[in-house]
């Protein structure tokens, strides 16, 4: 097999190995983009000139920096990065170039990380299909027909498609883990506070969450070393020390003791979806897991209460994108006016229905009904789950309902598209770290996730659990038909 | 009825700006005047993605003050988002403090009226500044995040006097504290007035309008004053006093409307999820040093022995109060000095309180030669009118002016003696009984010593030598 289809951590040997140069990964890696992208559109620009002189510091190296050094990594277009064009899938941001580096792009190039460009997303990672991009939708690299998930769509998308071994997402309410299980690959969302966001571009500032993809397990624990760790600059990340996420995947997982939610077992789950997952906990246990049935009851509450949270930090997150400073200024002689011409075209649809759900919620006489209340139903939720982790290290559930959908098949029923995230909000809304590894495929074989929900900053026994599981599912492995038809 | 039959009820909101080096939320100057939107970076600019990262000096700006008036000081408040669009708020809202301030409770000593009850200090940031030119508008963002404390107290202001009054002793209360320089003109202490009036001995509390504008202490009695009449004549005539905000026109003294309850801004306060709580121990809370308020001042001054009038013109002005403190000795004798030649020096343009040219401690150098009889009381004085202008050594004034007295006792003696040798038939008088020549002989004796003879040796050598 091609370095440039191993995952992300065996590209990582092969590099440490020099089996291969950073210089020679990069140009396959560019040269795959080029052949898929035009029907994938998972970037939305590529930086091959910070690249390549990246990739060209990394192979002038006489030591490698770490296990990213010399790794091509591309990122969700959410990130500022300076000088290069940052959108987060916006019109109001087309053109803005940032005059800084976001802490963890920061990280990564210092970690040696070779960037190669700007991945495809809903519109402020609004959406669930990557659907809401101002720039047209990605397309799902097992089904050109169907939505790869989203928001970070084109982050899950670019490492299914193996055009990068490893990228960066967001997940604000499953934006990293439901698209991870549309397209087969592992996606992790840390705990709240994990990764700092300080130049991550805003969605819901309680819920947002820096992650990462790879094909393997491994490789999201050698991104998530590299990005985690207090930030003086974002007040809400932690000060624990952070572990090597890497290293402790050699423990195993006997007698770690996995919980089943009933809640997420219900209506409205895809029925393969629901014998994979279960096939995935018998495993697990066949690794020397527990297995113990519990219950999460106020999490039917979740997606109310998210999108209620959610579009309320919104509301106010957005306001700053008013044509003054920077992005889309509208032509208009009256400040009002200005303000209202540029966010009418600034912004899409589903963007403008949430900052009025938020507004909405937070205005005077309903703020109690609304936001304090969903406040109250967030806390319960939090507090199930700590009911549970009294007895169980992990929870195990599936990522989404469905798997990947057609693209155009919700775009007009906006709760359809809010359910999708069914299983995933409540993590969120909880602050816990999750991640979703592939665990089988329906019958039209397209890829099933299996989630794994863990206790506030213990991403590493979820990594363990995800990355045993992998050993011996080998679903990562299985390449797209997409890629297998351009040649391997 | 009369506007004396009606009591008007006035409580003030103070936003005065603190006095850190950097701005509440990023490491960017605080400092006035420089260019447009060269004190800036990505949070206090509202770039997408940037975050706000609390500055603690603030903070401890805010305990400072809340401990000085007696306030709670909590030990969790939190931070809120108060969202509104205008070109000079960058993010689109300003994280203020709104459920749970750092400071509630307390009072402020006003001289003349006891105290006046604040409901709250809170911590938020500054907007920048919107300019308007014929070409166009344009925002300066250099003050946007400047810390401020918002002061709001409670409506016990009984009148425009009383609230100009408070105001004052505000001011000069955060100017002790060495949180705010206290310059209306400049916009670091800005006032907002809400007042209403009442029929006098009811205690309904009639419709309040919230003014603004209000940047000098005359505009805040002339706004004030204003708009009670404004309101008294509107329910005289069988109107009704509408809720909304004024703006006074300091040019034309009248107040306008800028908008009505129905037109305000809904300001959709929510927690903000960018910073933590704000926790502040008692240990922390214990830590900060609060300095004394001019009332305490006052009274140590007038304890000392200093008179009224003067502790009051010193305590005024804490530069002042300074010199006070660093010229030393005697506290009613540096009083005169500081009220006396000190101030006279700055009223004619000698002196500048903010570069003084002279060590205060220097001052008692010239007591020293006064005492000693070295100088006179009006050389003194000159000496001191020298030190403040130059800040040259007194014993150098004395010199370079020859101000030194001549006490020598044979020097004096000798020209005694000439002066008693040329006015026989003055010194028979004398003898006489005609004892008021004496002031003859001394001032011939003077004129001889160029007027720097000791008058009172001299006056003790002549009535021995006439045999008194």
């Amino acid at each position: 097999m091609k370095v440039d289809l191993l995952p992300l951590s065996r590209v990582s040997a092969a590099l440490a190995a020099r089996e291969v140069s950073p210089e020679a990964l990069l140009e396959s890696s560019l040269e795959r983009i080029r052949a898929l992208d035009g029907k994938l559109h998972a970037f939305l620009r590529l930086t091959e000139g910070e690249a390549r002189a990246a990739a060209k510091a990394a192979s002038q190296r006489r030591e490698r920096i770490g296990p990213l050094d010399g790794v091509p990594i591309a990122l969700k277009d959410i990130f500022c990065m300076e000088g290069v064009e940052t959108t987060a899938g916006s019109r109001i941001l087309k053109g803005y170039l940032p005059p800084y580096d976001a802490t963890v792009v920061r990280k990564l190039k210092q970690a040696g990380a070779v960037i190669v460009g700007k991945l495809n997303m809903d519109e402020f990672a609004m959406g669930s299909s990557t659907e809401n991009s101002a720039f047209g939708p990605t397309r799902n690299p097992w089904d050109l027909e169907r939505t790869p998930g989203g928001s970070s769509g084109g982050s899950a998308a670019a490492v299914a498609a193996r055009m990068v071994p490893g990228t960066l997402g967001t997940d604000t309410g499953g934006s990293i883990r439901q698209p991870a299980a549309l397209v087969g690959c592992a996606g992790m969302k840390p705990t709240y506070g994990r990764v700092s966001r300080f130049g991550v571009i805003a969605f819901a500032s309680s819920l947002d969450q820096v992650g990462a993809f790879a094909q393997d397990v491994r490789g999201v624990a050698l991104l998530l070393s590299a990005i985690a760790g207090h930030d003086p600059d974002d007040q809400t990340s932690s000060t624990r020390p952070v572990p090597d996420y890497a290293a402790s995947l050699a423990r195993g997982v006997r007698g770690l003791r996995i919980g089943v939610p009933a809640e997420y077992f219900g209506e409205g789950l895809q029925p393969e979806i629901d014998k994979a997952v279960r096939a995935g906990i018998e495993v697990l246990r066949s690794e020397g897991c527990e297995v113990k049935p519990i219950s999460l009851p106020n999490s039917p509450h979740a997606i109310a209460a998210y999108y209620i949270v959610a579009t309320a930090e919104a509301s106010s997150n957005l306001a700053r994108y008013d044509g003054v400073r920077y992005g889309h200024r509208a032509r208009a002689t009256q400040l009002l006016e200005m303000y209202e011409r540029t966010r009418a075209e600034g912004f899409g649809a589903e963007v403008k229905r949430r900052i009025m759900l938020g507004t909405y919620a937070l205005s005077a006489g309903y703020y109690d009904a609304y936001y304090l209340r969903a406040q109250k139903v967030r806390a319960l939720i939090r507090r199930d789950f700590d009911t549970a982790f009294a007895t169980v290290d992990a929870v195990v559930c599936p990522t989404s309902p469905t798997t990947a959908f057609r693209l155009g098949e919700k775009v007009d029923d906006p709760l359809a598209m809010y359910l999708n995230d069914i299983y995933t909000v409540p993590v969120n809304l909880a602050g816990l770290p999750g991640i979703s590894v592939p665990c089988g495929f329906d019958n039209k074989r397209l890829p099933i996730g299996m989630q794994l929900i863990g206790k506030p900053f213990d991403e590493e026994t979820l990594l363990r659990l995800a990355h045993a599981y992998e050993q011996r599912a080998g679903f990562a492995e299985q390449l797209p038909p997409l890629v297998e038809h351009a040649g391997r | 009825m009369p506007v004396a039959d009606f009591e008007p009820v006035i409580g003030l909101e103070v936003h005065a700006q603190l006095l850190t080096r950097s701005k509440i939320f990023c490491g960017c100057s605080t400092s006035f005047g420089a260019p447009p939107n060269t004190q800036v970076c990505p949070v206090c600019l509202g770039l997408p993605g940037a975050l706000p990262s609390l500055n603690r000096a603030a903070v401890e700006m805010a305990i400072k003050a809340g401990k000085a008036f007696g306030c709670r000081i909590a030990e969790r408040s939190i931070w809120a988002r108060k969202n509104y669009f205008y070109p000079d708020l960058p993010k689109g809202y300003q994280i203020s403090q709104y459920e749970l301030p750092i400071c509630s409770g307390g009072a402020v000593p006003v001289p003349g009226l006891g105290t006046i009850g604040l409901t709250r200090i809170h911590l938020e940031e500054d907007a920048g500044k919107n300019i308007h030119a014929e070409s166009g508008s344009q925002v300066d963002l250099n003050r946007s995040g400047v810390p401020l404390i918002e002061i709001v107290g409670e409506p016990q202001l009984r009148s425009a006097e009383e609230a100009s009054e408070y105001l004052k002793a505000l001011r000069l209360s955060l100017i002790y504290l060495g949180i705010n320089d206290g310059n209306l003109e400049e916009g670091s202490f800005r006032c907002d007035a809400n007042v209403s009036v009442r029929p006098r001995g009811t205690q309904k509390l009639g419709t309040r309008v919230e003014l603004k504008n209000i940047n000098s202490f005359r505009f805040v009695r002339q706004a004030i004053e204003y708009e009670i009449e404004r309101q008294v004549k509107e329910i005289e005539s069988g109107g009704k006093v509408l809720q909304q905000t004024r703006l006074f026109d300091n040019e034309k003294g009248v107040t306008r409307s800028m908008r009505s309850k129905e037109e305000a801004n809904d300001y959709r306060y929510f927690p903000e999820p960018d910073l933590p709580p704000l926790l502040v121990s008692p240990e922390w809370a214990a830590k900060v040093q609060v300095p004394k308020l001019p009332h305490e001042v006052l009274d140590e001054l007038t304890r000392s022995g200093v008179a009224q009038a003067d502790a009051r013109t010193i305590v005024a002005d804490p530069r002042l109060v300074e010199v006070h403190r660093r010229v030393g000795g005697d506290p009613r004798r540096a009083a005169l000095f500081v009220v006396g030649e000190l101030a006279r020096a700055v009223n004619e343009k000698e002196a500048d309180l903010a570069a003084l040219k002279f060590e205060p401690a220097q001052v008692a150098e010239v007591w020293k030669l006064q005492d000693a009889g070295t100088l006179s009381s009006t050389a003194a004085k000159e000496v001191l009118a020298e030190l403040i202008r130059s800040g040259k050594p007194p014993a150098r004034i004395v010199q370079e002016k020859g101000l030194a007295q001549v006490s020598d006792a044979g020097a004096l003696e000798a020209v005694v003696d000439a002066v008693l040798a040329r006015s026989v038939s003055e010194a028979e008088k004398y003898k006489a009984g005609k004892k008021n020549l004496l002031g003859f002989f001394v001032g011939q004796a003077m004129k001889e010593l160029k007027g720097k003879g000791n008058p009172g040796a001299l006056n003790e050598l002549f009535k021995r030598k006439l045999g008194d």
